[in-house]
C-alpha cells in the first residue's frame, strides 16, 4: 500500500516538474513550482527526513515559490518577446539527448549504489551524548559540522548584501521593493491579520523543539520571515529603509555571536568551534537563539528585494 | 515495488534530466532559474535517498547528509534570490528580460515598469 502511495507521489512530483517546464506562461510555471515543492515535502517525509521536509516546505517551496511568483508577475510583459527566442527542433532534440544521458547516468548510479550503504549514523549516535542535544541533525549542524553552519549563515548574509548591491544609486539606503497596495477589507489583509500570531507561535515552537525533535532555527526563521512578508504584502507593514543602524546590527548579530563562541573554543577547548566539556548544549542554545532573529531578518530582506524607494 | 530510497532516487535522476533539458531549451531567464531549481531539487532528493539508505542507530537516515541537505537548501534559496534580483534589475534597466546577445536597441516598455 505504502509502496503504491510512494509511486503515485513520485509520479505527481515528476508530473508537476514537467508542468514547470512546459507551461506556456511563466506565472503558471511558478505556481506549479510551489505545488511541486509541497509534494516534494511529502517525498522528504517518506525518506524519513522530517527536518529536511520542514526546510523544503518553508524555504524550498514557500519562500522560493513566493519569490518566483512575484518575479513572474512583474516580468509578464516580456513573455511574448521571449517565446520568439525558443530554439529550433535540432537544438531541442540535442538538449533532450543530453538530458536523457544525464538522467540515465544518475539512474544507473542509483541502482548500483553500494550495499550495505556507508553511514555515519552510528558514529553520530556514539558521540551525540557529548553534545547534550537529542536531535541528531542539530548535533551535526551545531557541533560536528558547525563550520558548515557558520559559513551557511554567512552565505545567506552575503546573498542579502548581493541583493542590496543591485539597488539603483538613487534608491540606495531606501526601502526595499514596491509600495504594496491591497484591499484593506480583502481576504489578503484578513489573512495577514489572522495568520501571523499563529505563524509566530508555530515558528517559535519549531525552533524551540529543534534541539530534541525535528525542527530548528532555519525552519523557524523561514516561517517568521514569511509571516512578516505576508503583512508587508497586505500593506499592513512596510519594509524599513536598509540604511537603518539597527538593521545592520540585527543582521550581523547571529554570525558574530557564533564566531565569538567559535573563537572562544580555541582557548577553552583547543579548537575553533569546539565546545568545552559539559557546556556544549548551553552554548548551542546561545548560538541558536542568536541566529534565529538574524536569519529571519536576513531571509525576509532577501525576499523584500533590492532597495527601490529612496528615503525622503 | 521497490524501497523508497531507490524509487525516489530514480525520481531524482528524472528531475535532474528534466531540469537540464529546460535549462538549455527555455529562453526566458526566469524559466531557467526555475529549471535550475528543479536540477537542484533532483540533486537534493538523490542525496536524501542516499541518506535514507544509510539508516542506522534507530534513525530513519544518516543524519550527516541530512544536516548538509538543510544547509544546501538554504544556500540554494540564497542563490536563487540573488539570480531573481539580478534579473529584475536587468528588466528595470533595459525594459526587457532577454539573454539574447542582439538586444533590440530600446524596447518600448515604460521607464518605471
Amino acid at each position: 500500500m505504502i509502496d503504491a502511495l510512494n509511486a503515485v507521489l513520485a509520479l505527481l512530483v515528476l508530473g508537476l516538474a514537467v508542468w514547470t517546464v512546459v507551461a506556456r506562461s511563466t506565472f503558471a510555471a511558478a505556481v506549479g513550482f510551489v505545488a511541486y515543492g509541497m509534494l516534494l515535502t511529502l517525498a522528504w517525509v517518506q525518506l524519513q527526513s522530517v527536518d529536511v521536509a520542514l526546510t523544503e516546505g518553508a524555504i524550498g517551496g514557500g519562500l522560493t515559490g513566493a519569490m518566483l511568483i512575484a518575479a513572474a508577475s512583474r516580468l509578464r510583459g516580456t513573455e511574448a518577446a521571449a517565446r520568439a527566442e525558443r530554439p529550433g527542433l535540432p537544438i531541442r532534440l540535442a538538449a533532450a539527448l543530453v538530458a536523457a544521458c544525464v538522467a540515465a547516468a544518475l539512474a544507473i548510479a542509483v541502482v548500483s549504489l553500494p550495499d550495505p550503504a556507508p553511514t555515519l549514523a552510528y558514529e553520530t549516535a556514539d558521540n551525540l551524548a557529548a553534545t547534550g542535544v537529542g536531535n541528531p541533525l542539530t548535533g551535526v549542524l551545531l557541533a560536528f559540522r558547525a563550520m558548515d553552519t557558520l559559513l551557511e549563515a554567512i552565505v545567506v548574509l552575503f546573498a542579502m548584501i548581493g541583493v542590496w548591491s543591485l539597488a539603483p544609486d538613487r534608491a540606495w539606503g531606501g526601502r526595499p521593493g514596491r509600495v504594496q497596495r491591497a484591499d484593506p477589507d480583502g481576504i489578503l489583509a484578513y489573512l495577514a491579520r489572522v495568520l501571523p500570531p499563529i505563524g509566530i507561535v508555530v515558528a517559535v515552537y519549531i525552533f524551540w523543539i529543534g534541539a530534541d525533535l525535528p525542527g530548528g532555527k532555519f525552519q523557524g526563521a523561514s516561517i517568521l520571515a514569511a509571516m512578516w512578508l505576508l503583512a508587508v504584502m497586505a500593506g499592513l507593514a512596510d519594509a524599513p529603509p536598509v540604511s537603518r543602524k539597527w538593521i545592520r546590527f540585527a543582521l550581523i548579530g547571529g554570525p558574530v555571536v557564533f564566531m565569538a563562541i567559535g573563537a572562544a573554543g580555541v582557548v577553552t577547548a583547543g579548537a575553533f568551534l569546539a565546545y568545552p566539556d559539559g557546556l556544549a548544549k548551553p552554548l548551542i542554545k546561545v548560538i541558536e537563539w542568536a541566529l534565529l532573529p538574524s536569519l529571519a531578518l536576513t531571509l525576509a530582506l532577501i525576499l523584500a528585494g533590492a532597495p527601490e524607494r529612496p528615503v525622503r | 515495488m521497490t524501497d523508497p530510497a531507490t524509487l525516489f532516487g530514480l525520481c531524482a535522476a528524472a528531475l535532474v534530466g528534466l531540469g537540464v533539458y529546460a535549462l538549455i531549451v527555455n529562453p526566458q531567464p526566469l524559466r531557467k532559474i526555475i529549471a535550475f531549481n528543479v536540477v537542484g531539487n533532483g540533486v537534493f532528493v538523490l542525496f536524501g535517498a542516499i541518506a535514507h539508505r544509510g539508516a542506522g542507530a534507530g534513525w530513519g537516515g544518516d543524519p550527516v547528509p541530512q544536516a548538509l541537505l538543510i544547509t544546501g537548501l538554504v544556500v540554494a534559496f540564497s542563490a536563487t534570490a540573488l539570480a531573481v534580483t539580478v534579473l529584475l534589475r536587468l528588466f528595470d534597466e533595459t525594459g526587457s528580460a532577454t539573454l539574447a546577445s542582439d538586444v533590440p536597441a530600446k524596447p518600448d516598455a515604460a521607464g518605471d515598469a
